[in-house]
């Protein structure tokens, strides 16, 4: 009689107490992702040989690779072949087709479409990238994948656990989408905790801290606001709220926006993502300078656009305002004056930009903490977390459901069984009957939200307990269960309790991943089988410099005049030894052998870029020339 | 009431041991939740005078103990029975923290359940001309000056009824209690009808 609407093969912990494997925190972000360890309570930052700890989270398929490129190296094969380059897949993360259409103008991605639908509720959306389907949470499993093997070679030793982090505000299927994802990156997940809880755990074990606390947590693609309660190592959510669909990258795209429109004309597909990354290196750079210079170059014309940082905050004030509101609304929520408050804290990239720091002052009327890098504390939380699951601690974290849960009912309005912030575990029951005599089923609607119809909250299943024996109307008693575990996922059962006859269920599930596909996907991820570390991040080594090779390669077709024939040589032996390394197993050397292209070609790239201004500018002269001719 | 926990057993649900307490004292195994009040799921004393403090920590003392966070580690038997341990721990906080759920509660131990649910009919008619007269005033108040006064109000009248029902239950008083319980129940209404229209702007979900 059990539903499970989240992912029902529980995987038992395979070692208990000390082992030879690690378990470590990881935030799974929106634009990045981080991977920690805590190790006696001091949780830390893992990184790669160069020392960062950021992977971006960006997945490239490359047409003939069998391994898709993760992070920075992704990152840049953006710029020549976005189509190939997933990037801000968390949005999708347990999204159904029908969902696509509410984001649509925020995705960067083609959405694969199946053809004419059956006319039902439609399956989890699936991207076509680099000449394949792939779904959210392959993606997401790629990311989580990386940050692994990222772990395992900075510890030397196998991970296998994790707590992942996820928004407050992410609803079910998110979150056992999540789940998923790692499962098909072989880690088990100790626990799904959310984003502004384990910030505040970065920073309450810190320091001792006890009282009221607010976490302000603008990721690159959510928003989220929670209230919490710290005391002796307790950490209780009050209160949470916020907005699953705004973020960082809206700051960005607010920009890109702004300068586009000042180009006056249109923009193809394929230069968006340049576009939206220049608008969010002049955003991080407006933090500390009152205005940039910004350089576009697109639709074969090249422009300069400045921007001050007073624009810019004209530009981004309605969407600030939007953070500030949903806060407000958490504290009235909870019954917490600003007032009581003990502190403050700020959560991801976006929470530097001067506009928001001012904003987020002024409505809990306090300057918030920083001392902890934006960036790094949701991992750091999340590791000390894995710690203490593993080796025990005296902490204890008591969340919150984020958003109601209940069913619909007749006419299509919804009947909560458990409101938003109820501290999980939960389970609460609520009992139905029949309307007409003889009636042998019933159906079930799973949903979540906060409006008082159906239409406008989130469906997570559907179901129908068919086999109720025939009785007159009203006298069947059918209890619903809604149970909610410490993860956040969401068990419903339902029964027929009046007569104890076994009744069935059968189970539909709006969206996610049924266990045929996750099977699927788990048998392909083992047939070709991972190539160790080592040879995947040699890989990545390789793409890159291959990426090198084919930009320098075009730029001197067009513009290699501009070197003299001594300078063609250094850079031409740069590259002939570039591509020894290549043929070669170390990663080391491929590595320092990009550099030294990168270097060598440094004085070109800088005489084809004056070049290419020049070019610019003399043609804006021609047309003002034009005007004054035609005006006199 | 939302869980049906299983009997405690006299062995332990592990070794098989003899067990008194809800972890087993010869090898440190969770024992499944027993069927006990809220009051003693919490460790405090069965009474409407609630210390909001003292429970408050006697829930943190509960959730330390049995949290799933606690037996991460352990084998799935554990871990289930720690899941229903916390999800009972929630209920009974969430139950006796609240003034009205914990009257409810209390008189439905008493075998005297508040009759009618949530939307329930008053039947006396004291009760009912009382409601009428929030109700009117809440509909014209329109300054938010005015909104505030009723505010003032409802959180004084509030505080007299909680008091009657605590002098009502320690009398075991209980035809007073339900006549209280039933006042308390549509100041409680009244109350997030008006928290509603002082909202500042709803969260966008």
């Amino acid at each position: 009689m059990l539903l499970d609407i989240h992912e029902p093969g529980q995987t038992p912990l395979p070692h208990a107490g000390e082992s030879d494997t690690a378990a470590v925190g990881i935030d799974l972000g929106t634009t990045n992702s981080l991977v920690a360890l805590s190790l006696d309570g001091k949780p830390e930052i893992l990184r790669d040989a160069l020392g960062d700890g950021i992977v971006p989270s960006v997945v490239a398929y490359l047409e003939g690779e069998d391994e898709p490129v993760v992070g920075r190296v992704a990152m840049r094969i953006m710029e020549a072949e976005p189509e190939a380059v997933v990037a801000s897949v968390k949005r999708l993360m347990g999204r159904g087709t029908g969902d696509v259409a509410v984001l649509g103008g925020h995705l960067a991605q083609k959405i694969h479409d199946d053809g004419p639908g059956d006319g039902t509720e439609g399956g989890m959306v699936k991207l076509d990238v680099g000449g394949r389907v792939v779904s959210p949470v392959e993606v997401s499993a790629e990311i989580l994948r990386t940050l692994r093997q990222r772990a395992e070679m900075a510890l030397g030793k196998g991970v296998d656990r994790a707590v992942i982090t996820v928004p407050a505000y992410f609803d079910d299927s998110a979150r056992t989408a999540t789940r998923d994802a790692a499962r098909l990156a072989g880690l088990e997940v100790l626990r799904l905790v959310n984003e502004p809880t384990a910030a505040a755990l970065a920073y309450g074990l810190d320091r001792g801290a006890e009282g009221l606390y607010a976490v302000y947590d603008l990721g690159g693609g959510t928003f989220d606001v929670s209230l919490l309660k710290l005391e002796k190592g307790v950490f209780q959510v009050l209160a949470t709220g916020g907005d699953a669909a705004l973020g960082g990258d809206d700051l960005d795209r607010a920009l890109a926006q702004h300068l586009i429109d000042a180009r006056g004309d249109a923009i193809a597909a394929g230069d968006v993502k340049p576009v939206l990354a220049t608008a969010r290196r002049a955003k991080e750079m407006l933090t500390d300078a009152e205005k940039v210079e910004v350089d576009l170059d697109f639709g074969g014309k090249a422009t300069r656009h400045v921007v001050t940082r007073a624009e810019f905050e004209a530009l981004i004030a309605p969407l600030v305002a939007r953070t500030t509101e949903a806060a407000g609304a958490v504290l009235h929520d909870a019954g917490v004056e600003a007032g009581a408050l003990s502190g403050v804290v700020l959560v991801g990239g976006s929470t530097r930009v001067p506009l928001v720091r001012a904003e987020v002052a002024r409505v809990f009327g306090r300057a918030p903490l920083g001392d902890i890098d934006p960036d790094e504390v949701v991992a750091l939380g999340a590791a000390l977390q894995a710690e203490a699951l593993t080796r025990g601690s005296d902490t204890l974290l008591l969340d919150v459901v984020p958003l109601s849960l209940g069913l619909e009912t007749m006419g299509g309005l919804i009947e909560k069984v458990i409101p938003r912030n109820t501290p999980i575990p939960v389970s609460r029951a609520q009992d139905f009957t029949t309307y007409q005599d003889g009636q042998s089923a019933m159906a079930i609607h799973v949903v979540q939200g906060e409006r008082e119809m159906v239409d406008q909250n989130r469906s997570l299943a559907r179901f129908v307990l068919a086999g109720i024996p025939p009785m007159v109307a009203g006298a069947a008693r059918i209890r619903v269960t809604f149970t909610v575990d410490a993860d956040g996922l969401l068990t419903v059962t339902a029964r027929e309790a009046g007569t104890g006859v076994e009744a069935h269920v059968e189970v539909k599930p709006s969206y996610g991943l049924s266990e045929e596909e996750m099977g699927d996907m788990l048998r392909a991820s083992l047939e070709n089988a991972r190539a160790d570390v080592t040879t995947r991040l040699l890989a990545e080594a390789r793409v890159d410099a291959r990426r090198l090779i084919l930009a320098l390669e075009s730029a001197l077709a067009v513009d290699g005049d501009l070197l003299s024939a001594e300078e063609r040589g250094g850079i031409d032996d740069a590259r002939a030894a570039l591509e020894t390394a290549m043929a070669g197993e170390d990663r080391e050397t491929v590595i320092a052998a990009t550099e030294a292209l990168e270097t060598a070609g440094r004085p070109f790239a800088e005489r084809r870029m004056d070049r290419n201004i020049r070019r610019a500018l003399s043609g804006v002269e021609v047309s003002r020339l034009e005007s004054r001719l035609q005006a006199g | 009431m939302m869980v049906e926990p299983a009997e405690r057993p006299i062995s332990c649900a592990s070794c098989g041991g003899e067990v008194a307490d809800a972890i087993c004292a010869a090898c440190n195994a969770l024992q499944p939740p027993g069927q006990i009040d809220h009051f003693a799921r919490l460790g405090v004393d069965r009474s409407y005078a609630v210390d909001p403090a003292a429970l408050e920590r006697a829930y943190f003392a509960a959730q330390r103990r049995f949290h799933p966070d606690r037996f991460a580690g352990r084998g799935a038997k554990e871990k289930t029975f720690s899941l229903q341990h916390a999800t009972l721990i929630n209920e009974a906080y969430e139950t006796l923290r609240d003034p009205l759920a914990r009257a409810r509660y209390l008189l439905e131990l008493e075998g005297r359940p508040l009759p009618g649910g949530d939307g329930q009919t008053i039947a006396d008619p004291e009760l009912l001309m009382a409601a009428m007269e929030w109700r009117e005033a809440l509909e014209e108040a329109e300054t938010p000056d005015q909104i505030a006064d009723i505010a003032r109000r409802l959180v004084a009248e509030t505080g007299e009824v909680e008091a009657a029902l605590g002098t009502a239950f320690a009398a075991h008083d209980l035809d007073s209690a339900i006549h209280e319980a039933l006042r308390l129940s549509y100041l409680v209404k009244l109350g997030s009808e008006l928290k509603r229209r002082r909202a500042p702007g709803l969260a966008r979900i």
